[in-house]
């Protein structure tokens, strides 16, 4: 069924003389890595078919009704009207498909609703507009952001998303769980409603700030999975995709045990040359800053200072670190950064963005004590 | 003319003028249902075109993948404002215009029961919906938190600018502006019926609008419940939404959508009214089966009320909640299949003709239904877990909102305008309209199931590459499709400027005052009518009892 249909548009593609066509656009609901996936691709699929030949029943009379009873054709129109028994059948029959089609979704959800004796669990928080994951077993804890690829291109008019693979759906970190395991996100958010959706896993689930929402998953074979927030979160609500690479369980114990390894090392705060800073700096700022100030630093009228010009931004770089690390009521706080990034991050935006403040901040300047910790 | 009419106008004449005053002041101070109809219709034409230019916008930055027109937060603005546009300035309006012209005539009543009100209801809307579009011009732009104004998005000062406290004053009129409609449609149907007819005389469009009257004045207040706690929030520091107050988000989505549900049939169930006058008079038959229409458009309008968590069956209900909302939905698909089996067999055995109100109400069947079978997957809550704020609700609403609600509401401009002007219109670009419209609306919208079974979310202003075809085509059919309505504005202009210059008959359509008592009266309609109730009353559509 699935060639039949690709095949049908891919001939109304050719017929339009589409030369684009992307080989991996699917028509159909993806059956997914997990049992309830499946499960709900087949409940899709039952409701679906049973809608096509109610369809067919409906439209079929419809037509042929259309077709012989027109008065072109001389047709004499019968004046009859109400009928209890077909009344009661047709209010009947519909009844009774609708209990068969209760039963398995009430199975498939009770299935999706079990969160119960899971292996381990991760804690998902959203944040515009990136996510924030937190393994609660290992205390392994990380950002997972659109890539920099991506985020560059879909900030310049009229550059190629076709030049960047996995254009919107891929992240610089993404999440890692193993195989055949019962995976357990607890869901919240830091903001605003976000709502967390990997379609081969069958589910989305919302984020909401102040309360925690459960889900689980059980994938059956390795591979990455993608997905996107899917509940409007702001101006970049169609940035924040979600990445997760299924491990076979060796892999993912070294993941784990490298991961914990990097998360415990030092920040590196040796000095860096101008260039270095600028790179690192860009990097920074399109993690943590694009979002809000745009990536020519103009901010948004009536909304998002401009960050060209700013006397934040140009003034003594103490105020600007003080700031930065503060926050405001409009303003989240960045005193996750490290002092490192901090430096980074500051070099780049008073000596880039249309600002020329001649300076040049390193690591050891800006780091406080507690930075490395 | 009846003789009825003619011996009331002759009485008449003696006491005062009759006709309209002269000048734009007519339009302004007017207390005359026909031309506050008018009014309604025409500004909800010019709406239709606003919010359709605002879906332009869409349709041209989704064309291709990448940034090519517009800033995500503008392009947010404009999905926002489409659907408030196209909801409380388009839809809603154009159809209490409908019931303001059609509803005295159909009752044999003279006016509207509150003809003063009835004033004030269509200029508080103006009101509402030019405030609402300040909002575009205001520093920071239009709201762009979604139509539903989900906080705590819709509350952040990156998000929306200055234009909260606006918008949320633009609801509270519009929503005035309904209920006062809602309250003179019902006191005229109760209190202006001629004396001989009965409640289940009324013809179906009487009736839906009468439900659909009570579903406004149940809801309308609810949200502007809910958009003012949004305001206090906001600005007198209440928590009712806010989880470190104490509040919670999701307690406004439950509030919301208790509006939002009953507020999606307030824009169905006058489309189900108008094609089930339409239906029977180009069958001409009478309509299948006219009671249990009045009782299927009673128990929607009632499930409509224990309904409304579909709409959230992710943000983390109980196991419960789930099942019961499900079953609760899945159910409003049996009086929905009666109206739809009933609509096949008014026209099964008719000698039907296709004159373009009927192709537009037989297209109204036909894809309504399939947004109602998509509105039955969506019913099924696990199956919800994938399509949910996807583009297959996308296309879902839009096949109930567009080929149904705009489609009937086309329908019932072309049914009624020769009754209203006297003119007929141009059958042949009448055609030719619907067949642009019914062939690109499709290509619109039928590529956005596939969309969103591929996993592409709404409301993003750029997607990945694999959905860049069906985007493209989808785009294609919006600019056929919005392009195509201007024939039907050529249309509305040419018709009541003459149109064919064809004269017409008082029953306009073959035997149509069988079915309803409006066709009794001359064309063009004198501007007052039924001064005197009629006494007999078209028994086509009633029971044979009767």
């Amino acid at each position: 069924m699935n060639k039949a249909k690709q095949l049908f548009a891919g001939l109304i593609l050719l017929a339009l003389g589409l030369g684009t066509a992307h080989a991996d656009y699917t028509l159909n609901l993806m059956k997914g890595v997990t049992k309830v996936s499946n499960d709900i691709y087949d409940l899709h699929m039952l409701i679906l078919w049973i809608c096509v030949f109610i369809g067919i029943g409906v439209f079929g009379a419809m037509f042929y009704s259309i077709y012989h009873h027109r008065k072109s054709k001389g047709y004499v129109a019968a004046q009859f009207h109400e009928n209890t028994t077909v009344e009661i059948i047709w209010t009947i029959i519909p009844t009774l498909i609708l209990i068969g089609m209760a039963i398995p979704a009430t199975k498939t959800m009770l299935e999706l609703n079990d969160v119960e004796k899971s292996d381990m669990t991760i804690q998902v928080t959203g944040r515009q507009w990136y996510w924030d994951y937190k393994y609660l077993d290992n205390d392994i804890h990380f950002e997972s952001h659109l890539d920099e690829a991506s985020e560059k291109v879909h900030r310049t008019v009229g550059a190629d998303p076709r030049s960047v693979p996995h254009y919107l759906l891929n992240v610089d970190k993404p999440l890692v769980i193993p195989v055949k395991k019962k995976v357990r996100f607890v869901l919240t958010s830091m903001d605003v409603i976000h709502s967390w959706w990997v379609p081969d896993f069958g589910w989305k689930k919302d984020a909401n700030p102040g309360f925690i929402n459960e889900a689980s998953t059980y994938v059956e074979k390795p591979g990455t999975y993608r997905g996107q927030c899917t509940e409007l979160c702001g101006r970049d609500h169609g940035f924040m995709p979600i990445v997760v690479i299924a491990m076979e369980q060796p892999d993912y114990d070294a993941w784990v045990k490298r991961t914990l390894e990097l998360q415990k090392q030092k920040p590196d705060l040796s000095d860096q040359s101008t260039q270095q800073l600028m790179a690192h700096g860009e990097s920074v700022y399109l993690k943590n800053c694009v979002g809000c100030h745009q990536i020519g630093g103009a901010g948004v009228p009536g909304l998002i200072p401009a960050l060209t010009g700013s006397a934040i931004v140009t003034g003594k770089w103490e105020s600007l670190d003080g700031f930065l690390r503060a926050g405001t009521s409009k303003m989240p706080k960045f005193d996750k950064l490290s002092g490192k990034e901090f430096a980074e991050l500051m070099t780049y935006v008073r000596n880039n963005l249309g600002n020329k403040v001649g300076d040049e901040l390193q690591p050891k300047q800006t780091a406080l004590p507690d930075d490395d910790e | 003319m009846s003789a009825v009419v003619d011996e009331h106008d002759h009485h008449a004449d003696d006491h005062h003028d009759h006709g309209p005053a002269k000048g734009l002041l007519r339009w302004i101070t007017t207390t005359n249902h026909k031309d506050i109809g008018t009014l309604y219709l025409l500004f909800a034409l010019a709406m239709f075109f606003v919010g359709g230019a605002m879906a332009m916008v869409i349709r041209a930055e989704l064309f291709e993948p990448g940034l090519q027109f517009v800033d995500p937060a503008f392009f947010n603005s404009m999905t926002t404002m489409h659907a408030l546009v196209m909801v409380f300035g388009a839809v809603m309006p154009a159809f209490v215009g409908l019931a303001n012209w059609q509803i005295p005539l159909m009752i044999g009543a003279a006016d509207m029961a509150l003809p003063r009100m009835n004033n004030m209801s269509f200029w508080m809307l103006v009101a509402g919906v030019l405030l609402l579009a300040s909002t575009l011009f205001m520093e920071g732009g239009a709201p762009n938190g979604g139509w539903t104004l989900y906080p705590p998005l819709v509350l952040q000062p990156i998000t929306v600018g200055k234009a909260l406290p606006f918008a949320i004053f633009s609801v509270h009129l519009l929503g005035i502006s309904s209920i006062m409609g809602a309250i003179n449609i019902i006191a005229t149907i109760f209190n202006m019926r001629a004396p001989s007819m009965k409640l289940m005389d009324m013809p179906l469009f009487v009736w839906t609008w009468l439900i659909t009257a009570f579903l406004l004045i149940a809801v309308m207040p609810v949200f502007a419940g809910a958009v003012t706690m949004l305001l206090t929030d906001k600005f007198f520091h209440t928590s009712f939404f806010n989880a470190a107050g104490g509040g919670d988000p999701v307690l406004y989505e439950h509030i919301f959508w208790f509006f939002g549900h009953p507020e999606v049939y307030i824009m169905i169930l006058p489309t189900f009214g108008v094609a089930s006058t339409i239906i029977p008079v180009f069958a001409r038959k009478p309509l299948f089966g006219y009671a249990s229409m009045v009782w299927a458009t009673g128990s929607i309008a009632f499930l409509s009320f224990i309904v409304w968590a579909h709409h959230m069956f992710t943000v983390g209900l109980p196991l419960a909640g789930e099942l019961y909302f499900m079953y609760a939905t899945m159910i409003i698909a049996v009086p929905t299949g009666v109206k739809v089996f009933n609509w096949t067999a008014t026209m099964w055995k008719g000698a039907m003709t296709f004159e373009t109100p009927m192709l537009f109400s037989i297209a109204f069947v036909v894809l309504f239904t399939m947004g109602g079978f998509t509105g039955l997957m969506m019913s099924i809550a696990p199956s919800d877990f994938q399509y949910h704020d996807t583009y297959f609700i996308v296309a879902h609403f839009h096949y109930t909102l567009v080929p149904a609600s705009v489609f009937i509401l086309m329908a019932a401009g072309y049914f009624w305008l020769p009754k209203w002007t006297g003119h007929m219109y141009n059958e042949k670009i009448g055609q030719l309209h619907f067949w642009i419209s019914v062939v690109s609306v499709n290509v619109l919208f039928f590529p956005q199931h596939f969309l969103g079974l591929a996993g592409m979310p709404r409301r993003i202003p750029d997607y990945a590459v694999q959905f860049a075809d069906w985007n493209m085509i989808s785009s294609v059919g919006g600019f056929i499709f919005g392009v195509s309505q201007l024939l039907f504005l050529y249309i509305v202009i040419d018709t009541i400027r003459g149109g064919t210059g064809e004269k017409v008959s008082d029953e306009v359509w073959e035997d149509a005052a069988k079915h309803s008592l409006e066709w009794t009266l001359p064309s063009p309609l004198p501007y007052h009518t039924w001064t005197t109730p009629p006494t007999v009353v078209p028994t086509e559509h009633v029971l044979d009892s009767h």
